[in-house]
């Protein structure tokens, strides 16, 4: 695969792309298109609509298909990460009946891991799965769960036994949505959106061949989702910003832009809750108020975290690129980005005084800096708290002692909260 | 009202320092007002009136002013108050910031009294004072303006004179409880004065002509701000046209006092729930109370907490006695109550996890409180500021 170069691939696929690209097409249509020839999932292998092509080849395919001013495949959301897990670990039969709409989009998807017991302590989940004949009986609760709203299928951990360690004892389903034992309910923050939703199994139904991986083996394929799901964050946030900016031509644009319209919609407050350090200094200058002393060196403050954080990110990438173990460098940007998220708030409040205690129309900049003040307090929780990264970076990074833990034995002695 | 004895009490007594300690019979009457509290402005009382326009409940509000006398505290009896000073204003606000009650208490009786008490000649508080001691009528201070500053030199509000008579032009904003007072008291400058001289006080009534009053959208909800636009409105002056900056000064420090009183009863509530949650959550099979981090951030605000009591609980002191160092310590307090309202709700949330950032969890209204707070009336850095060009000890 190394062999080909980057320019015979360029050339390759816009031959195929003069050929075959047509707006007037349904966004389906085309997709189907994608994914028989190859070209919406080039890194994947060629008996699973790829082509079998490197990362690094697939993403100069995505950029010849963006020049070239078509649609490629489907790839916001959850899917991705059901797609990276699936390919994984997956049955062929699991594998032949949801790849394909996932390239096209048909299918969407919501990830069911933390539960209202068990958000730090993932592992902790109690949502139980019961063979019964055929299928999985599942009760329980899910809570954060990004899209279920609009989702047909679910990526579910679940506990098929309980009288092993936590992490021995679960297993990992795919969970229609779409069945009267699913009830979502939307689940509003405190700056006012509702992107998660809470979702109650009762009696929901799992046919036996959806397992994915091994019985009780589901806690070495949910890591393969969370690897996954940072390089997903990266771009989810991306999606916060630039959502819907493509112009509608042929039919297959309006879809398309109705497709992203309801699949950003969670994220639209993302940009904010890191605190858009992008905006202190702009701000300071517009209002004046980079002519207090006092406030320009908090915004002189926000600028360095922001910029220092960045550049670390560089140094761990740029370390990666040449093939260097990875140093602490790269365990450290989630919790900075706490940092830089709190330090560009603060910034946010003394350049916006008064009006920060107003929001929507009436607030600086049609609402945003109040949705930035509402939506930190995310930063240090969601994705795992400031304090497990601290646990974290201090064991793992630093090679501090572990703690003493109380959780090794059966799952069914281990304490554990009542949740209704 | 309260039993006689309760309120015979007057602010302090022989050889007790009460910069540091309250009497029994002012821990007596912290006891019935939170006990009102408790059962009139539960969060979800709370979260029923912060999405009404109004933003308050009438009947608590009556309840509030003829079981407790709560809006006539600070009024002295000959004007149909309780005759109280500032401690006691300060424990009814401490109380009030625990369970965020929506009322016009911080507006009304407080900033919009103290203007009267600071201003008005003997008829005029004859004529405005028992109803607002009543809870029968309802004021609002108007001062900031759309620069978001809270002092005379930044009024641009004009009052101009023809014949004795005064009308009104400009724009006031983050007027607290704007929309719903009986009426306004205005704060504007005579023309072409500028800086602290030309400042005057006057009285708007609510639905004169020529005021146009807007609900601000706000982060706190359960505090309501209006934008009020003067076009030649006509006012009556309240007390001596033109020197008014003092009073103003005057009715700013003790509004400093008494809204430093209220984040810190907001900030111990948190506190209290912060623990409590603490000691009920398992994960890794434990308490997260028992995790090091949590106990020492709870440490940390506990520290945080008891510091910023005794910083409100002096300057209330400081106020109700008239002190030289009120002007500093006011400021203080100001400062130091809502850092520490911001850091214990943050760290609240963050105590609490997913669920701390949740609608349903009552965290994100004492976050938004903390939030308003700390710019209302100005922020900390300003206050920092007025605390070093005021301290005068050596
Ligand atoms: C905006 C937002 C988006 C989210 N999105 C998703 C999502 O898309 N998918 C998903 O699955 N989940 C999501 N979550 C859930 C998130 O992952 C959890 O909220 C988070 O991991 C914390 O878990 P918890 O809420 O149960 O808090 P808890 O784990 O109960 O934590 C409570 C407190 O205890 C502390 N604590 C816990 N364990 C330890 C320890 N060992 N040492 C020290 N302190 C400890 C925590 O740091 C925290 O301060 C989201 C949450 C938020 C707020």
């Amino acid at each position: 695969m190394t062999e080909l170069s980057e320019e015979s691939v360029r050339m390759e696929v816009r031959t195929w792309l003069e050929q075959n690209w047509d707006e007037n097409l349904g966004l389906v249509e085309w997709r189907s298109r994608l994914a028989g020839s190859g070209w919406g999932r080039p890194n994947w292998p060629q008996e699973w609509y790829g082509r079998g092509l490197s990362n690094n080849l697939a993403t100069v395919v995505q950029e010849e298909i963006r020049q070239f001013g078509a649609v490629g495949a489907a790839d916001s959301g959850v899917r991705m990460l059901a797609a990276a897990t699936l390919l994984e670990h997956a049955t062929d039969y699991i594998k032949d009946k949801l790849l394909h709409k996932i390239i096209t989009g048909e299918d969407a998807w919501c990830q069911l891991f933390s539960e209202p017991g068990s958000g730090s302590d993932l592992a902790g989940l109690t949502t139980k799965a019961e063979l019964k004949g055929d299928n999985w009986i599942i009760n329980g609760q899910k809570v954060w769960t990004t899209s279920a709203h609009h989702a047909n299928h679910g990526l579910l951990l679940a506990r098929t036994d309980w009288d092993v360690p936590k992490h021995k004892g679960i297993s990992y389903f795919v969970l229609d949505i779409l069945q009267p034992g699913v009830e979502v309910r939307p689940l509003r923050q405190m700056n006012g959106h509702a992107s998660f939703n809470e979702v109650f199994m009762t009696n929901a139904v799992i046919p036996k061949d959806m397992l994915v991986g091994k019985l009780n083996h589901g806690w070495e394929v949910a890591m393969t989702t969370l690897s996954h799901e940072r390089r997903l964050a990266d771009g989810l946030r991306q999606m916060g910003g630039t959502a819907s900016k493509s112009k509608s031509k042929g039919k297959i644009f309006k879809e398309l832009a109705a497709e992203l319209k309801v699949e950003s919609a969670p994220y639209k407050w993302y940009p904010q809750r890191a605190g858009r350090p992008d905006l202190t200094v702009n701000r300071a200058r517009e209002t004046g108020a980079i002519n207090d002393p006092v406030i320009r060196q908090e915004v002189a403050k926000a600028l360095t975290i922001h910029q220092a954080n960045q550049w670390t990110g560089r140094r761990a990438r740029q370390a990666q690129k040449l093939g260097r173990p990875p140093g602490p460098e790269g365990s450290l940007g989630k919790l900075a980005a706490s940092h830089v998220a709190r330090a560009a708030a603060r910034a946010h409040t003394l350049t916006t005084g008064a009006n920060s205690m107003l929001k929507g129309s009436d607030g600086d900049l049609n609402g945003i800096i109040a949705e930035v003040l509402l939506s930190v307090p995310a930063v240090s929780i969601a994705g795992g708290t400031d304090e497990i990264q601290r646990n974290i970076i201090s064991e793992r990074v630093l090679g501090l002692p572990k703690e003493p833990r109380s959780d090794t034995g059966p799952f069914k002695d281990v304490p554990r909260n009542v949740v209704s | 009202m309260l039993n006689g004895a309760v309120y015979s009490v007057v602010n302090s007594i022989q050889g007790t320092d009460m910069r540091y300690s309250f009497t029994d019979e002012q821990e007596q009457f912290r006891d019935f007002v939170r006990k009102f509290m408790s059962s009139h402005s539960a969060t979800n009382a709370v979260r029923v009136q912060m999405e009404t326009e109004q933003g308050y409940d009438r009947d608590v509000w009556k309840n509030l002013s003829e079981s407790l006398g709560l809006p006539g505290l600070l009024i002295p009896e000959e004007y149909g108050g309780q005759g109280f000073g500032a401690i006691e204003l300060g424990i009814a606000l401490e109380e009030m910031g625990r369970s965020l009650l929506c009322a016009p208490y911080l507006g009304s009786s407080v900033l919009a009294t103290t203007a009267i008490l600071n201003t008005g000649t003997d008829k005029e508080k004859n004529q405005l004072l028992p109803d607002l001691a009543a809870g029968k009528k309802i004021a609002a201070l108007a001062l900031a303006e759309p620069s978001g500053q809270w002092d005379a030199a930044s009024i641009e509000t004009v009052a101009q004179e023809s014949n004795g008579n005064y009308r009104i032009n400009g724009t006031k904003s983050f007027v607290l409880d704007g929309s719903s007072a009986d009426y306004i008291v205005v704060v504007a400058r005579q023309e072409n004065s500028v800086g602290e001289a030309g400042i005057s006080f006057f009285i708007v009534d609510s639905s004169a002509a020529g005021l146009d009053k807007r609900l601000l959208d706000t982060v706190d909800e359960t505090r309501k701000l209006s934008e009020l636009k003067f076009t030649d409105v006509a006012a009556k002056p309240l007390g001596t046209v033109g020197d008014g900056a003092e009073a103003l000064q005057q009715t700013l420090n003790l509004s400093y006092v008494a809204l430093a009183n209220e984040m810190m009863g907001g900030a111990q509530k948190l506190l209290e729930n912060a623990l409590e949650y603490a000691q009920l959550r398992v994960q890794f099979g434990r308490l997260i109370g028992s995790f090091q981090s949590m106990k020492h951030k709870l440490a940390d605000l506990l520290m945080d907490v008891e510091l910023a009591k005794s910083a409100v609980y002096y300057a209330a002191e400081a106020a109700a006695e008239g002190a030289d160092d009120l002007p500093a310590v006011a400021s203080l307090a100001k400062a130091f109550a809502s850092d520490t309202y911001l850091k214990v709700a943050a760290a609240c949330i963050q105590i609490h996890g997913g669920i701390g950032f949740t609608w349903e969890n009552d965290t994100h209204l004492y976050f938004k409180r903390a939030k308003s707070s700390e710019v209302f009336l100005g922020g900390p850095d300003l206050h920092r500021e007025r605390l070093i060009q005021n301290w005068q000890k050596s």
